[in-house]
Parts: C-alpha cells; sequence; structure tokens
C-alpha cells in the first residue's frame, strides 16, 4: 500500500486552514486612504493640496465664525465684546431679521406674509408630490388671488373679480365648444378680458359698497428683503412653464407667421441681459402706456422677470420636443387625436419630463436673478444689505450679511435642485 | 388602362366649393383663420404702443433721434482701454464702454474655461477629497446669485486688501508678490506690463486709434498659427501616403514661438513694474478693484456651470467608446485624444459657449461695482444726463443683440461642422 499518497509523504494536512484577514494595508481604512486618496504621485499631491487649501480656509474663517457675536446693538458694540479678538458679529441678522426677512412691511401685519408662505408650501405640495389628493389642485389654483390679498390687502373684491373673469372663460369655453373648438378658445380668451375692461371695476366698486370686507393696504414700496425675491420668484417661476410651453409649441408651429412671431420674441429676449428689460420697465414702460397711468413697479417687475425666464424656458422645452422620437407625434396621430388632445396626452407628458433638468435649472436662474431688481431700486436682500450698511449702527459691517443672504439663497437653490433629482428619479420610466 | 382611370375617378372625391364655415372646421383653413386673428391682434397691440410712445414723447416735448451721440459727454470714464476724455462724445464714451464689456467677457471667458475645465475633470477623479472639494466648489458657487459673489469680490478687493501705504517702511505690513512684480491693494492690482524701446507709433482706423507694435504682435501671432496649421496638415497627408507621420513639434515651437521672440527683442521689450512712489503704485498695468471683482465674480461663477458641461460631456461617452480604442492597441494618451476627446467636445462646446454668451450678458451687472462697461456709460451716466431714454436703451439693446447673435451663430456654424454625419 505503498502507492497511497498518505504513506508516501511525511504529513498531510486534511482539514482547510482557516481564512487569514487580509494584509493591514488592504483592508479598512488604509485600503480606502490608498485606493482614494494616495493611489499615485499625482494623486497624492493632489490630496496633500486639497489638505492644505481646506487647512487654510478653516484657519482663515473657523476662528472667526467659532468666536462670533450674536447679541448687539451695533458694531461698535460688537467689537467691545470681542474685545480686539477677531469675530464675526452676527448680531446684526438678530438685530434687522425682520428687515431682511420682509422688508418695510408693517410689522403689526407680519403675519400675512407669514400664512401667504405656510399656504405657499399647501399649494405647492399636490403640484410636487403626486401622492396627495388631487382635490387639493383646486386650491393651488386659487393661490395667486389669496397670495395677492395676503400681501397687498386690500378689498377682498378685486381678486374675486379676478377670478370671475376665468370663471366667465371657463363659461364661455363650456357652452361654445358645442359649436366649435376654435369658437371656444376665441370666447375663452375674450370672455375673461372683457369682463376685466368691462364689469370688474363695477363688479368690485358696488361690491366694496355693499359689503366692505379687506385687509389694510400695504403699497409695493413696503416690500422689501427675502419677500420680494419669493413674490417675484415663486410669480415668475410659475407663469414662465405655461408662457414657455406655449412659446415652444408656437416655435414648432406649422404657422410661419405664429412662428416667426415666437422666434424673433425668443432670440430678442434670450439676447439681451434681464437688467436691460429690468430698466426698460423701470424707464421706458411710461412711454408706451396711455398718458397718466402708472402701474406697480413690482408688478411690471413680475411681468419683465416672467417674459425673460419664459424665453429660456422655450428654448429647454423645444430641446425636449426635438428629443422625442418622430414616432410619438405619428402615433398619437394614428390614434385620431386632435393638435392640442395628443400635445397633452402624449407629446408634453415626455417632453417635459425629458427636460425637467433644464427647466430646474431655469427656475434656479431665475430666483437668483431676482437680486437684479436692486438695480432699478427695489430692496431685495442685496439691496438691504447696502442700506443696512448705510446705518450708522451697522457701518462697515460687510461678511456676516453676505454670509447670511448667500446662505439663504444656497437653501432655496440647492433645495429645488435636489427636488428635480427626486422628480427625475420618480419619473423615470427606462429600463434600469 | 380604363379600369385604373375608373379607379382614379371613383377615389378622388368632388371637390366641395369653398364655404364661410370651412374657416372654423376644416383644418385646412384654419390655420389661416388663426394667424389672420393673430396677426391682427398683435397689430393693434403694437400700433397701441407705438400710438402711446408718440403721443407721450410729444407730450414731454422730445423728438426720436440719436444726435445727443454727437455731444460731449462731459463725465470721466475710469478705465480707458482708448483714448477718451470728458470732452469727447456721448458716442465715443459708449465706444469705451462697450470694449471694457469686451475686455471683461472675454477675461472672464478664459477664467471660466480654465477652472471649470480643471473642476470639472477633477470632480471625476476617484480622488475622494479631490473630488468633494470640487463638488463643494461648484455648488457653492452655482447656488448663489452672480451679484451677490461680485459684490462679495469687490468687498474682499476693497476692505481685505492692504492700502499702498501698507507696503512701505523697512518693515512694511504687506509685501508684493512674485519677485516684487505684483503688487494687490485696496486700490486694485498692479501688474508688470510689456513695453517697447523702439516705438512704432499709432494707425489710426476711424475712430480707435491702435499702437503698431500691438498689432503687428498679433498679426506675428496670427500667421505662426496658420503656417502650423500648414505643417499639421501637411504631415497628415505624409502620414496618410507613407503611414509614418514626421515629427513635427519642434518645428511647431520654432514657427509659433520664433518669430515673436525675434520681434520682441528687435523691438526691445521690457517689463515695466509697478513701484510704489508717493501714496500711490505707478508704473505697470493698473486693473482696478471694479475689473478685478467683476472678473473673479464672473469667472469663478460660470466656471462652475462650465464644470458641470465638462463633467457631463466626458459621462456622455459611453465606455465602449474606451474599451474599444483599448482593443485597438491604442495607448490611454491617444485614446483620450484621439477617441474620446473629439466625441466630448461635441457635448461640450455648445452649453460653453452659451455660458460665454451668459458671462458676456452679465456684464451688465458692473454697475454694482462701478465697472464702467456698456450698461454704465450708455446706459447709464449718458442716459442720466441727455434724458434719452427711449434711444439709448433701444442702442444699447441692439448692441447686446449683435454681440449674442454674433456668438450664438459662430455656434450654430460649430454645431453644423461637428454634427454626426449619419447615413
Amino acid at each position: 500500500m505503498s502507492d497511497v499518497h498518505a504513506q508516501t509523504v511525511a504529513y498531510v494536512r486534511d482539514t482547510m486552514l482557516p481564512e487569514q484577514s487580509p494584509p493591514l494595508t488592504e483592508k479598512g481604512a488604509i485600503k480606502w486612504l490608498r485606493e482614494n486618496l494616495f493611489s499615485g504621485w499625482f494623486n497624492t499631491v493632489l490630496t496633500l493640496l486639497s489638505l492644505l487649501v481646506i487647512w487654510y480656509t478653516l484657519a482663515a474663517i473657523g476662528p472667526w465664525l467659532l468666536n462670533s457675536v450674536w447679541n448687539a446693538g451695533s458694531l461698535s458694540e460688537c467689537r467691545r465684546i470681542l474685545d480686539g479678538t477677531s469675530g464675526a458679529c452676527f448680531a446684526v441678522i438678530n438685530d434687522r431679521w425682520h428687515q431682511l426677512l420682509f422688508g418695510f412691511y408693517p410689522p403689526a401685519l407680519y403675519w400675512r406674509p407669514v400664512l401667504a408662505l405656510v399656504l405657499l408650501f399647501v399649494a405647492l405640495a399636490p403640484v410636487l408630490f403626486f401622492a396627495l389628493p388631487r382635490k387639493m389642485l383646486i386650491f393651488s389654483g386659487l393661490y395667486p388671488f389669496v397670495a395677492y390679498h395676503l400681501l397687498w390687502g386690500g378689498s377682498v373684491w378685486l381678486p374675486i373679480s379676478a377670478v370671475l373673469g376665468f370663471v366667465a372663460g371657463y363659461v364661455a369655453f363650456r357652452l361654445l365648444s358645442r359649436i366649435s373648438a376654435l369658437v371656444a378658445v376665441f370666447g375663452a380668451v375674450l370672455a375673461p378680458v372683457l369682463w376685466w375692461i368691462f364689469a370688474a371695476g363695477a363688479f368690485d366698486s358696488t361690491m366694496s359698497s355693499i359689503l366692505p370686507l379687506g385687509l389694510d393696504f400695504v403699497r409695493s414700496d413696503r416690500f422689501g428683503g427675502f419677500l420680494i425675491s419669493l413674490v417675484i420668484g415663486v410669480t415668475g417661476i410659475s407663469l414662465s412653464l405655461p408662457i414657455g410651453i406655449l412659446l415652444a409649441l408656437g416655435r414648432q408651429s406649422d404657422m410661419v407667421f405664429v412662428k416667426s412671431v415666437c422666434v424673433i420674441f425668443i432670440e430678442f429676449i434670450r439676447g439681451v441681459p434681464l437688467i436691460t428689460l429690468l430698466f426698460t420697465a423701470s424707464l421706458l414702460l411710461n412711454y408706451f402706456l396711455p398718458p397718466g397711468t402708472s402701474f406697480d413697479l413690482i408688478l411690471r417687475v413680475i411681468i419683465m422677470v416672467t417674459l425673460f425666464a419664459s424665453a429660456y424656458m422655450a428654448e429647454v422645452i423645444r430641446g425636449g420636443l426635438a428629443a422625442l422620437p418622430k414616432g410619438q407625434y405619428e402615433a398619437a396621430d394614428a390614434l385620431g387625436l386632435d393638435y392640442w388632445k395628443a400635445q397633452r396626452l402624449i407629446i408634453m407628458p415626455q417632453a417635459l419630463k425629458i427636460s425637467i433638468p433644464g427647466i430646474v435649472n431655469t427656475f434656479i436662474g431665475l430666483f437668483k436673478d431676482t437680486t437684479l431688481v436692486v438695480f432699478i431700486g427695489l430692496l431685495d436682500p442685496v439691496g438691504l444689505s447696502n442700506a443696512i450698511r448705510a446705518s450708522t449702527d451697522w457701518n462697515g459691517i460687510y461678511w456676516e450679511l453676505f454670509i447670511f443672504i448667500g446662505a439663504l439663497f444656497f437653501i432655496f437653490c440647492f433645495g429645488i435642485s435636489r427636488y428635480s433629482m427626486y422628480l427625475e428619479r420618480k419619473l423615470k420610466t427606462d429600463h434600469k | 388602362m380604363s379600369t385604373t382611370s375608373d379607379q382614379t375617378t371613383i377615389s378622388t372625391p368632388p371637390k366641395p366649393a369653398f364655404r364661410l364655415s370651412m374657416l372654423l372646421y376644416d383644418q385646412r383653413y384654419r390655420s389661416i383663420t388663426i394667424q389672420v386673428f393673430f396677426l391682427f391682434m398683435l397689430m393693434l397691440g403694437a400700433a397701441w404702443l407705438i400710438d402711446n410712445t408718440v403721443n407721450n414723447l410729444r407730450a414731454l416735448g422730445k423728438d426720436f433721434s440719436f444726435a445727443f451721440l454727437n455731444n460731449p459727454a462731459g463725465y470721466d470714464i475710469n478705465q480707458r482701454p482708448i483714448e477718451y476724455n470728458s470732452q469727447m462724445t456721448h458716442g465715443r464714451a459708449a465706444l469705451v464702454g462697450f470694449l471694457n464689456t469686451i475686455i471683461l467677457a472675454v477675461l472672464a471667458c478664459i477664467l471660466a474655461t480654465v477652472l471649470g475645465v480643471i473642476a470639472g475633470v477633477l470632480r471625476l477623479s476617484n480622488n475622494w477629497i479631490v473630488g468633494r472639494l470640487m463638488t463643494v466648489y461648484v455648488e457653492v458657487f452655482r447656488n448663489i446669485p452672480t451679484l451677490l459673489w461680485i459684490i462679495i469680490f469687490g468687498a474682499i478687493m476693497t476692505e481685505a486688501m492692504p492700502a499702498p501705504s501698507a507696503f512701505r517702511g523697512d518693515t512694511p505690513a504687506a509685501s508684493m508678490l512674485f519677485n516684487d512684480s505684483v503688487a494687490i491693494t485696496n486700490r486694485g492690482v498692479y501688474v508688470p506690463s510689456i513695453e517697447f524701446a523702439r516705438d512704432l507709433g499709432t494707425l489710426t482706423i476711424g475712430p480707435v486709434s491702435p499702437d503698431i507694435s500691438w498689432l503687428l504682435v498679433f498679426a506675428i501671432i496670427a500667421v505662426g498659427i496658420v503656417a502650423n496649421k500648414k505643417l499639421i496638415d501637411h504631415a497628415t497627408a505624409v502620414q496618410n501616403a507613407t503611414g509614418v507621420r514626421p515629427k513635427t513639434w519642434w518645428k511647431s515651437i520654432l514657427i509659433l514661438l520664433g518669430p515673436i521672440v525675434v520681434y520682441f527683442i528687435a523691438l526691445g521689450a521690457h517689463l515695466e513694474y509697478p513701484e510704489l512712489r508717493g501714496f500711490n503704485f505707478a508704473g505697470g498695468t493698473h486693473m482696478r478693484n471694479s475689473l478685478i471683482a467683476m472678473w473673479l465674480g464672473l469667472g469663478i461663477y460660470t466656471g462652475a456651470f462650465v464644470a458641470e458641461n465638462v463633467r457631463s460631456g466626458i459621462l456622455a461617452i459611453s465606455r465602449g467608446q474606451s474599451e474599444a480604442a483599448f482593443a485597438l492597441g491604442l495607448q490611454p494618451g491617444k485614446t483620450m485624444r484621439l477617441i474620446i476627446l473629439p466625441q466630448a467636445l461635441r457635448v461640450i462646446i455648445p452649453p460653453l459657449i452659451s455660458q460665454y454668451l451668459n458671462i458676456t450678458k452679465n456684464t451688465s451687472l458692473g454697475l454694482a461695482v462701478g465697472y464702467m462697461d456698456l450698461r454704465s456709460t450708455l446706459g447709464g451716466i449718458t442716459i442720466n444726463q441727455t434724458g434719452r431714454e427711449l434711444e439709448g436703451m433701444l442702442l444699447m439693446m441692439l448692441i447686446y443683440l449683435a454681440i449674442s447673435l454674433t456668438i450664438s451663430g459662430a455656434m450654430n456654424v460649430y454645431n453644423s461642422r461637428v454634427k454626426l454625419k449619419e447615413r
């Protein structure tokens, strides 16, 4: 039996060795460090440089931030508390908190913008999250009028008569759609216009004299701070999407005249800086309107910002429309859908989904662009930072205000972009 | 024959007579109705606006004329790329502003491209800390308004930088950078300038009179680039014919740099360093705070957007492309240069150019830090002094529109050249 293996060699192991743990350099933190930070001379240099940058930034800002003063009435008081050491004086935020948020809005009425903001989230919720009941969309539709009334106040009948205009348009559409879809559309456009021009004013004044209901009126020049950024931004965002869709469709239209008007409008708006449009709103609008008309500066700015953003939006959506395969259009035609039904049911849902990143970028851009209103004398946060610095108490304060304003804008814009990522993931239907 | 003709007659419906109701119900005519209605409303609106404008101008006793451009401006501009003083015309002031706009736009575009490419590539690096750092850069700059950044950089320049007097004395509180050549003060940045010992005088072309020595520099560089392209084309032709690519790198360097070096030596070019004289620095080139703030603000802000474009451009190239290149036996460097970059650039360049467009339009924020661009001269002081809002704004919008259309025209040319040639 000498050919049996076990008897020809001195020792044979008949059990497996236990698995050994990997060498120290190939596991845990060390492996991670080697792979991610020091995988070659170039990466090592980059890592060391980055650490240097971080270290310098922290060393420059860290102590200044940590040693900050939060309660003081003026910059000199801040400096007295700091007693020669370097430190931030965030007391200015504390001191001017209401001004930075509301501008010169009457303090007794702060509850109104706050309530409008809370209701904004309620109105946005069904638009943003599909799980919520669809009935809530009714409130979303009414929200602009509610918000207008809360922010500016005045007679309650003014926003109601505005709503009635839309109701008139809807009724006209319903009645006329028995005759022809086209007539119905004309009617839906004309009825509210006629209502607003001829009947709304009379309705407002008679109802106000019968039942004077309303809130204290707040003039537009009392608005300021983040209130103004939000008002302009939110209105611009919600109006620019539908107008942008119409412009994009117009640009794709077969009707030569409609198409060329849309192209000229879009290219003109995209070719000039927003600030020239804002100056047009503040300087030139008086030339274009009948003598003696003056209408609210904030409203003019909102119109201009909306037009500006809708031109960009139109281009974004045109990109989405162009990215859609031709088969989708043909399939819609083959199903016998008319133009608007095809757009509403087949084309737009897909085109909008493709263009979500671009749409959100335009929204964020619009919100950031609201800071430009400082150039035409509205006191948005940036304008207020100049105004605060001009006061004797806070003369010479820079960084704390900038950090605060920047942080608020960052939170908003970053939040919007994160939501868009969520939406993209949620709407993704292709194969993973 | 007869059957087919019969079928034709049967399948062709009788052409119905035109009825008025077809304007509403028939798809063939409905678009005409819509367009006529649209045109009518539009003309009504335009007529209303023009009528109002004419009435308003008459009520104010103003006419519509651009004659104010020939009147003396009466204001100073602190940054003058061409000869200008307050006795010169509003038109001249607008030209100075326009040139300032262009200078700022070009500087900011270069900075944004450099920063954006670096940050975009590094954000994809597998180095964890660098990737995170670049993400922080991109997100922080993208989500905070440009205007705020411009104002912040303006404040950094005026508040955090040392006064020129800090450079004085035996133990100065501040010192110049790069071997006493660059001084960063709260009055601006002073950098060395290139001066020629032998001057060739100036050339007068219409309203501007550029320096001949500098014009020649640009001419020599342009000729060098063209000659280099010829050389490379020749090398490619040789390679196609023989399969061996002749070495061209030293010839390229010679063609591109040789003439310019010879020219500089011939004209006695030397650097003029800024020096502290009296209360301020003199000599060299003075870059004002306003320019620096705008440059950094626009450049770094837009760089974050460019970084995203670069990153998405590189990510857009599917892995199969580089794998295919490796399978062909191409080295990593050549894979990048011949396979990945040409494809990635096609994705990167169009949004990059629209970022350039944004930079150009955002230069109009110069007012925030007192940069005298087109907006501040023609659209600011000139309008305020002459009261010609309508003409001034119109002219300014047209100029911006012309710049934008030029840039987007260039983009369209590029797009059509690099478009995928599909069967």
